[in-house]
């Protein structure tokens, strides 16, 4: 795609020595990173290591205590942690999507399936109904679920719908890059693997960067280009995906990749 | 006798702060201000937000008209009026056109308002965005940043539903291209009477402490899709005491057995309508 071409040289997104504390507890420190556009970067470690909160300061859920975030986005490169909150609130509505562990928190769940796809092209300025009404059907039949249902609430949804319906809120509005936190934690395994082909498909077609933080290294395995691993908020290993879980070189990153159960 | 009370209830302080709120409010059309709402001695949900803006812009020379869906005489109406009377000793009307201020909790009078007149609304929520996001950290950086796609949801949601936009009351509005704001239990078919309205439009909400207003000549444009438009309410039949067809009906049933007639909310402007026609 075009986007690839204009923006060869920079990155899509930039993390620099990002830091943040709760008081004195440690979330995250001095994280450094960058996303290529297409790429998949996975963000490994157990509960507590900071994963999530690494990625709500990207995502400028919560304030960074330090360091920047550098997003190369229409309007050139920003620093989502600095520049003007208006702009910082426009460029993460349109550019960028974020799904939520919990399918609840992510989705309005008093709003049905196609209003939910449609408030991100609403929020954008769409105001013809038949044509919101159209994107939401076909964006239902791309995350395959059956487009019959748009008019019903999101709580009636399986939790494997309910986390597609999530997907599919987030990329109405083709953004550059997609943030997950633990998008496939909670479903068993047989949805699990929908979910993921569906990611996977989207991706590719897309060309979609995407951040996933994740426990589960079955699913960094499958979707991440490059994994980075993380322990009491910082990062302690990085490579390709197949390089980190085959031949991992940390203690605790062969931990991590030995105390996976094996059927 | 001398007035047991302060005039008007409120002490001359909290009246200052309240006419503060109000000024700024005037403004910046549509926009909440946040005040220190008194403990009135109603019930919240009574009109405590706009017995408030009415205690602290009346004057000893005002005419009052009260209204409660449209009717001078139900009791919500009668017990403002009376509270007045009582703590202001003004002069009270019925007449839309005699009255300086008019204090009302569901319609906006037929009667078309004039230069000098002051509405007061009684509002429940003011916060048009609370069915779209709860959180009010976030309603209150929607509205300073102009983020108002997503109220255009709940719209959908009814076309999605009913095939049609089935808001009938409380329909949300864009004031002077800029703040979107609750109108506030008046029926949509009233949004239109707040489009550059010759008269000062207060909206007070008691419980939630906010006071917002329009203007007079201030644009109010009710949200809408391009191929779904803004709507009125139409009835089939005309008021069945005045003849009225051009005015807001309340379907009223009249016996068990579903006979049911339409009658003009407004009941000054059914009174003086149906006095036209049969001198």
């Amino acid at each position: 795609m075009s986007r690839v071409q204009e923006n060869d040289s920079l990155p899509l997104l930039e993390v620099r020595h990002l830091s943040k504390f709760f008081g004195k507890q440690l979330g995250c420190h001095d994280i450094s990173f960058a996303v290529s556009p297409g790429e998949v970067i996975g963000v490994v470690g157990e509960s507590g290591s900071g994963k999530s909160t690494l990625l709500n300061c990207i995502a400028g859920r919560i304030q960074s205590s330090n360091g920047a975030v550098l997003f190369n986005s229409s309007v050139g490169m920003l620093d989502l942690c600095r520049c003007d909150e208006a702009l910082v609130r426009r460029i993460i509505r349109t550019q960028t999507g974020y799904v939520t562990q919990n399918a609840s928190k992510g989705l309005k769940m008093h709003i049905s399936a196609g209003g939910n796809i449609g408030e991100k092209l609403m929020a954008n300025g769409m105001r013809n109904y038949r044509q919101i009404r159209e994107q939401a059907l076909a964006w239902l039949a791309k995350v395959e679920i059956d487009p019959g249902r748009i008019d019903d609430l999101p709580s009636t949804f399986s939790g494997g719908m309910q986390q597609r319906l999530q997907i599919a809120a987030n990329l109405v509005n083709a953004p550059k890059i997609m943030l997950m936190d633990e998008p496939t934690s909670g479903l068993d395994v047989s949805v699990q693997a929908r979910l993921i082909d569906v990611l996977r498909k989207l991706v590719s077609g897309l060309n979609l960067s995407m951040i996933l933080v994740t426990h589960d290294l079955a699913v960094a395995r499958l979707l991440c280009h490059r994994l980075y691993v993380m322990k009491q908020g910082k990062i302690v290993e990085s490579g390709l995906s197949d390089q980190i879980l085959d031949d991992p070189r940390q203690p605790y990153t062969q931990l991590l990749v030995s105390s996976v159960l094996k059927p | 006798m001398p007035l047991a009370y302060n005039f008007a209830y409120l002490d001359e302080q909290s009246k200052k702060m309240i006419r503060r709120a109000i000024l700024k409010a005037l403004a910046i059309p549509g926009f909440q201000v946040p005040f220190g709402g008194r403990e009135m001695p109603l019930p919240y949900g009574w009109g405590t937000g706009g017995i408030q803006l009415t205690a602290s812009v009346i004057g000893p020379d005002d005419r009052l008209k009260v209204i409660d869906q449209g009717s001078d005489d139900t009791v919500n109406a009668i017990s403002i009026k009376a509270f007045f009377k009582k703590t202001a000793g003004i002069a009270i009307t019925e007449e839309t056109r005699a009255a300086t201020i008019i204090q009302t909790r569901h319609r906006i009078p037929e009667t078309p308002l004039q230069k000098g007149q002051i509405m007061v609304f009684q509002v429940p929520i003011p916060e048009p965005l609370q069915f779209i996001e709860p959180k009010k950290s976030q309603t209150v950086k929607m509205h300073g940043f102009e983020e108002y796609g997503s109220m255009h949801v709940k719209l959908y949601e009814d076309i999605a539903k009913f095939g049609r936009i089935a808001t009938a009351f409380d329909y949300p509005v864009q004031v002077h291209q800029r703040y979107i704001m609750s109108p506030s239990p008046i029926p949509k078919y009233d949004n239109p009477k707040l489009h550059q309205s010759p008269a000062i439009h207060l909206f007070g909400a008691g419980r939630e402490k906010r006071i917002y207003a329009v203007p007079p000549f201030t644009d109010v444009v009710s949200l809408d899709f391009e191929d779904y438009p803004f709507e009125l309410e139409q009835w089939d039949g005309a008021c069945a005491v005045c003849g009225s067809q051009n005015s807001f009906l309340d379907e009223i049933i009249t016996d068990d057995k579903g006979t049911r007639v339409f009658i003009c909310s407004d009941t000054e402007y059914c009174r003086n309508n149906a006095g036209k026609s049969n001198p």
